[in-house]
């Protein structure tokens, strides 16, 4: 289980995270909602090393991750997908998802992670030598998945997977998240904007507002609680 | 005729030095987005290695081997030391840094071998060979250079193409952040990228002491020549760099011969202004921003 408790998280003079406290349950998908600036991207940068909080604990396992740096972050399991996707264009493809498993000392299965990978996003097999410069916006999120899914996490972060991708290939990339969880035990933690889809496949919904958790409640509640999605949410 | 093939050989080899030095500023500058203009101050650092070994009565090879392995040594600690620091800091201070690095190790040189002129032994006659009857402005020495600089090339090359630890270290140099979340050391990269760096340096060092004699900062032309090379070919580029070096070595190896050795510093220094003005972002990188 992640769980953080009284993070604060500053950039200079300014508070974007003041005092977080939430626990995310194994194998579950956890919806991170609010609006820009709330401190969602802060959230997921600070567990996963990229942020030095102010004060406050981040714990994974029973490990303490505030004192470990982001290349060690992942390999205790926690892989993060950033915002806008993070895939290193100048590389192809297949250098983009090999590099994910670089640093797991077992060459076979990090072949087989790979197959893997090419099995579950075809449109990514049949360009393993492109430049990843040349893929499509879903594409580039397929990759950035695949490519967190290369070091075989137990805790996916994922940082607005929908950001700038079509209606239809949003939900097919929230249908993959809902299915990794449920079939392989995936703990998925998202952050998104775009409320109504992330909802759609979470199990448990965290508002967050001006750097604090406003609510925290199951997310087929959240979705029907009209007040809470008008107030927090804008739908 | 005969004029313009032997200036043509020699910009060549000259080139292929340049070549070198550049390689090894591009290397510094796409890991770190640093120009070090300590780079060929560190190659007369371990030239002077290299000398000591030979005056000990070891051989050629042996010293070769000594100096290129203290250049892979003095480039990581500097970068562990002196550069770490300020790599998060405005690039100004990596400039003064670099620059003040340069001072140092001429100074340190002055202070450990002296500050006269030396001669440096090339490891193979420089006499040229003979094609037919007549002698060319080529020698054992210059084929041996350009073999030199060649197989680093290739080397380099492999290692960045077609090993897993140059796939991290393209990683770390593109996009350190995104690479840190894969679980590549950056740091690690860095500090590797910029010891291979010295160790090409070192090898352009070596290379050209025959010719420009061995004091303290012998490197200093050098270095500018090197650094129009790498502006030539895109400071970000390592086939830029090879060919960057070959066009300097040549132009000024026309221009030291149809009007005079003492026009080739400025020289260099004319083409690196004029390509600054014209085309800073030199000829072989993409101009159109990258981002989607």
């Amino acid at each position: 289980m992640l769980s953080v408790h009284d993070l604060r998280v500053s950039y200079g003079a300014v508070e974007a995270i003041s005092g977080v406290s939430l626990e995310v349950p194994d194998g579950a998908v956890t919806a991170v909602l609010g609006a820009n600036g709330a401190g969602k991207t802060t959230l997921l940068r600070t567990i996963t090393g990229l942020v030095r909080p102010r004060s406050g604990r981040v714990a994974y396992d029973g490990v303490e991750l505030t004192s470990l740096r982001a290349e060690e972050i992942v390999r205790r399991g926690v892989a993060h997908v950033p915002e806008g996707r993070g895939v290193i264009q100048d590389l192809t493809v297949d250098e983009n998802l090999r590099l994910g498993a670089l640093w797991r000392s077992d060459r076979d299965d990090r072949k087989k992670a790979l197959e893997e990978v090419y099995e579950l996003f075809p449109p990514l097999d049949t360009r393993r030598r492109q430049s990843a410069y040349t893929l499509s916006g879903g594409e580039r999120q397929m990759l950035a998945i695949g490519r967190a899914l290369m070091a075989r996490p137990k805790l996916l972060l994922l940082d607005e997977p929908s950001l700038g991708l079509a209606p239809l290939i949003t939900a097919q990339i929230m249908a993959l998240l809902r299915q990794l969880s449920s079939e392989s035990g995936l703990t998925v933690l998202l952050v998104e904007q775009n409320a109504r889809s992330a909802l759609s496949i979470a199990d448990q919904g965290i508002v967050l507002a001006l750097g604090k958790v406003v609510v925290t409640a199951e997310a087929s509640r959240l979705a029907e609680d009209e007040d809470l999605r008008h107030h927090y949410l804008g739908f | 005729m005969h004029e313009f093939v032997s200036f043509t050989l020699s910009g060549v080899t000259q080139g292929m030095i340049y070549s070198a030095l550049a390689m090894s500023l591009v290397l510094i500058w796409r890991g770190t987005r640093i120009v070090n203009f300590a780079q060929g101050a560190m190659g007369m650092i371990t030239t002077y290695v290299a000398i000591t070994v030979v005056d000990r009565g070891d051989s050629y090879w042996w010293a070769l081997v000594i100096a290129i392995l203290a250049g892979v040594i003095i480039g990581g600690l500097v970068e562990l030391v002196l550069v770490r620091p300020v790599e998060s800091k405005p690039p100004l201070n990596a400039v003064i840094v670099t620059l003040g690095l340069l001072i140092l190790l001429e100074a340190i040189a002055g202070m450990v071998w002296g500050g006269r002129y030396r001669s440096f032994p090339p490891a193979f006659s420089v006499q040229g060979v003979f094609v037919g009857s007549s002698r060319i402005n080529l020698s054992p020495f210059d084929i041996f250079t350009i073999c030199a600089v060649l197989a680093v090339m290739v080397g380099l090359l492999v290692l960045f193409r077609w090993t897993s630890i140059g796939l991290r270290m393209r990683a770390a140099a593109f996009e350190p952040e995104v690479a840190r979340l894969l679980g590549v050391r950056v740091g690690r990269m860095l500090t590797l990228g910029w010891a291979l760096a010295a160790g090409a340096g070192s090898l352009a060092g070596l290379l050209v002491a025959p010719n420009v004699f061995l004091y303290p900062s012998n490197m200093d032309a050098v270095l500018v020549y090197g650094f129009t090379a790498a502006i030539l070919g895109g400071l970000d580029s390592p086939v830029g760099a090879l060919i960057g070096g070959l066009g300097i070595g040549l132009a000024l190896s026309y221009i030291g011969g149809y009007e005079g050795a003492s026009l080739e510093t400025i020289g260099a220094l004319v083409i690196l202004i004029a390509l600054l003005m014209v085309r800073p972002e030199g000829l072989f990188t993409r101009v159109a921003p990258r981002r989607v």
